[in-house]
């Protein structure tokens, strides 16, 4: 079954990093990439640019109405996903605990409907 | 049917229904099949077993009959959808590992317990199916002991059933490096259970009863499945506090402090069980908050009076206690324990520290143990205020009338 993992994070956090650090977890985020596509359980995983380059559309009687900024004003933003193939929830969760980012924000776990109907 | 065939049959009923439905989930995937399953294996029972007698392992033909009538059933349906002709083969194929439905019958409880009380559950959901599932209570049960509408009850069960399915929460008591994280899940739920069973008091008290009776019972079905210290400790402070139910409140249903319960209305029975539970736990070193609070309960239980109590030994527990888990209602606590170990001084300066960083300012205990304080300091006017200003914020009908009740003690001595 696949699991969309969002990845939440305080952009600040990173920003306070210093280049070896940032460096070093980023390294450590492409090792764990790197396992978990040879163990074929890496379906995609892409990180976004800071959440102050969103824009957000609500299409209203055929008229579209952007606005600047992500869809929710919170600290944490959306940072990155990656969308996994687990057996279940519970090796889901496992696989979410080891990405490196999830020390420092939330990752929000979702599963994804089975057969779209 | 005789009589006593009936009893037998209701008794079988009470001991193994759980059981059965637990391993019936695992070898069916399906909360619900289960459940139906279930009840049509005790329906076969009642049919059969009058003419034939009861077979000599009564849960392993449950489990049996079980399974073929859901395999009947979903054959049934596969008429209609045949998307349910899958499972059925599923199912059937799966016949051939029979003899191994008796194999780990008891794990099949505990996987029930952990996956009703999975963190992915919102605890409100956990409660209901735990007690629904685990405790077997009916929704209705249920529904009046959380003094919530049955629909809405029925409709927080189908939810997290649903969940459960939906998002493939798996059927398996968690691997040991998740273990410690999810037991806490399982406890919390238990402790929610025990709680509004103990301290509400609004509706009807007999049936809330009920849900810490049913919380003890759970406590004791996990340390029997999973004997770990704080599974132990849970056990023992839940007993430790219901050890005093029949002193803590009165025949007109107002509350009693500690200081004014009879001690002999104090079940002994429960007492030493809870307080040998908590000193296992105290020895393995592995022990978590469950079991601080339990031995705190535990001095309390053995002291003869208030003034005998052992109060340096209880603000020690209660200082391991925050640096497991602070809390300010921890820390109020300790400083009403320290009030006893050291005079009211001291712990009016504990508490008005606490109030003056803002912790607990509209928690009506805070203002109670501060008039508390007062009154024993003689400063009846700085006593009075404090009891109105919790007497103001008190949401509950006994914890007013005894505040009310103080305020008049106040004013006539």
């Amino acid at each position: 079954m696949k699991y969309l993992c969002l990845s939440y994070e305080e952009e600040e956090k990173f920003r306070a990093m210093s280049p070896a650090e940032l460096q070093a977890l980023r390294a450590e985020t492409l090792a764990f990439v790197e396992a978990l596509r040879t163990s074929g359980q890496l379906l995609a995983t892409e990180t976004l640019q800071s959440a102050c380059t969103a824009a957000t559309l609500h299409m209203r009687d055929h008229c579209p109405l952007l606005s600047d900024g992500p869809f929710a004003e919170t600290r944490e933003q959306l940072d990155s996903f990656f969308l996994i193939e687990a057996q279940d929830f519970n090796e889901a969760i496992r696989i979410a605990s080891q990405w490196p980012t999830a020390r420092f924000g939330t990752i929000e776990i979702r599963p994804v409907c089975e057969d779209p109907r | 049917m005789t009589h006593a065939f009936q009893a037998r049959l209701d008794q079988l009923y009470k001991a193994e229904s759980r059981r059965v439905l637990a391993t019936l989930i695992r070898l069916l995937g399906d909360f619900d099949l289960a459940e139906e399953a279930l009840h049509e294996a005790f329906a076969a029972a009642l049919a059969q077993w009058p003419k034939d007698g009861i077979p000599g392992n009564p849960r392993a033909w449950l489990v049996s009959t079980g399974r073929f009538k859901a395999i009947d059933q979903l054959r049934r349906k596969a008429r209609f959808d045949v998307s349910y002709e899958d499972v059925a083969e599923r199912l059937e194929a799966e016949l051939a590992t029979e003899e191994e439905e008796e194999h780990g019958i008891e794990d099949d409880r505990l996987r029930l317990i952990f996956t009703c009380c999975h963190p992915s559950l919102a605890p409100e959901a956990q409660l209901a199916l735990t007690l629904r599932e685990v405790c077997g209570l009916t929704t209705e049960e249920i529904a009046s002991a959380f003094l919530i509408p049955t629909p809405t009850l029925a409709q927080r069960i189908v939810r997290a059933k649903a969940k459960i399915r939906d998002a493939r929460i798996p059927y398996q008591v968690p691997e040991a490096n998740q273990l410690p994280q999810r037991l806490q899940s399982v406890l919390h739920a238990i402790y929610l259970i025990f709680n509004e069973g103990y301290s509400a008091s609004a509706g009807d008290n007999l049936i809330r009863h009920d849900l810490a009776a049913e919380a003890i019972r759970l406590a004791h079905l996990l340390c029997k499945l999973l004997p770990e210290p704080e599974a132990e400790g849970l056990l023992a402070l839940l007993l430790l506090q219901d050890s005093r139910r029949a002193a803590r409140v009165s025949a007109d249903g107002d509350l009693i402090l500690l200081e004014q319960q009879d001690r002999a209305l104090w079940d002994q029975q429960q007492i030493n069980e809870g307080a040998n539970l908590v000193l296992r736990a105290l020895a393995s070193r592995r022990f978590g908050p469950y079991t601080l609070q339990a031995a705190i309960a535990a001095i309390h239980a053995e002291a003869a009076s208030v003034e005998t109590t052992d109060w340096p030994q209880i603000v020690g527990l209660y200082d391991a206690l925050l640096e497991l888990t602070p809390s300010p209602v921890i820390e109020l606590n300790r400083a009403v324990a320290v009030a006893m170990r050291d005079g009211p001084e001291q712990g009016l300066l504990l508490i008005d520290a606490l109030l003056a960083r803002g912790a607990l300012t509209d928690y009506h205990l805070s203002h109670a143990a501060r008039a508390d304080l007062y009154r024993r300091l003689g400063q009846k006017d700085e006593a009075r205020a404090a009891y109105q200003r919790a007497l103001a914020l008190a949401q509950q009908g006994p914890e007013q009338r005894f505040l009310a009740r103080r305020l008049a003690e106040l004013d006539a001595g």
